[in-house]
């Protein structure tokens, strides 16, 4: 199974967490990123994500692989979703199994931050008052029609 | 030379399509972005974007062949 993987379907926590077991492994971070009904002081009805899918999954996997070489962890996860999105949907989960918990809470930050970061995803809001807009969180207006 | 283009969220709004073939003499993705950017109304300066071949990342002055796929990425939004 890949390390880094993209999901339309709900992200089965327990069965994903399976993959981290380890013998020598004595802590488990997990990063879960969650659909929130507002952004920016809008109020958000539900999102899409869209993704470069041989891109994502090789950046993805490539952040993951990093992350293995840079912290003392025993195995790592990610599945990010794409597809539409309700308010309070699970869209990112990170997993991290390492022998003690310092490393683990610090390659699970790491993880995720390079993942927005890096991984071609993108992210469609659609506001309550009807607008939607790709966001690209760079400081500068959406470039949109 | 024969080119495959990927558009994705804004930029794909822009253009109306997520993807189209062109035949452009454009020999790197400098020059081809200039020409797409003309083509659809592309605002976004490229500094803004990242350019991907054949699913890898390249610089904006990579040798573009015949028959490459080409993608221009806005700024990422995921997570």
């Amino acid at each position: 199974m890949k390390r880094f993987r993209l999901g339309r379907e709900t992200i089965d926590v327990d069965a994903e967490r399976s993959a981290l077991d380890h013998a020598a492994a004595g802590a488990y971070v997990s990063f879960e990123g969650w659909v929130r009904d507002h952004n920016d002081g809008k109020p958000v009805l539900a999102l899409d994500y869209q993704a470069y899918g041989p891109l994502a999954l090789s950046e993805g996997d490539a952040i993951l692989i990093e992350a293995l070489e840079r912290f003392r962890v025993r195995e790592i996860r990610c599945i990010h979703r794409v597809g539409s999105l309700a308010i309070g949907d699970l869209a990112v989960w990170v997993g991290v199994s390492a022998d003690h918990r310092d490393a683990a809470f610090a390659a699970c930050r790491w993880v995720i931050d390079e993942v927005k970061l890096r991984v071609p995803i993108w992210k469609n809001e659609h506001y309550a008052d009807g607008a939607s807009g790709w966001l690209h969180p760079d400081g500068s207006a959406v470039d949109a029609k | 030379m024969k080119i495959r283009l990927l558009y994705f969220a804004s930029l794909a709004d822009r253009a109306g399509m997520s993807a189209e073939a062109r035949q452009t003499l454009a020999v790197t993705p400098r020059g081809l972005y200039a020409e797409v950017a003309a083509a659809h109304g592309f605002t976004m300066m490229a500094e803004r974007i990242r350019v991907a071949v054949n699913g890898a990342f390249v610089g904006w002055d990579h040798e573009l062949t015949d028959n490459d796929e080409v993608v221009f990425l806005p700024p990422v939004s995921g997570g």
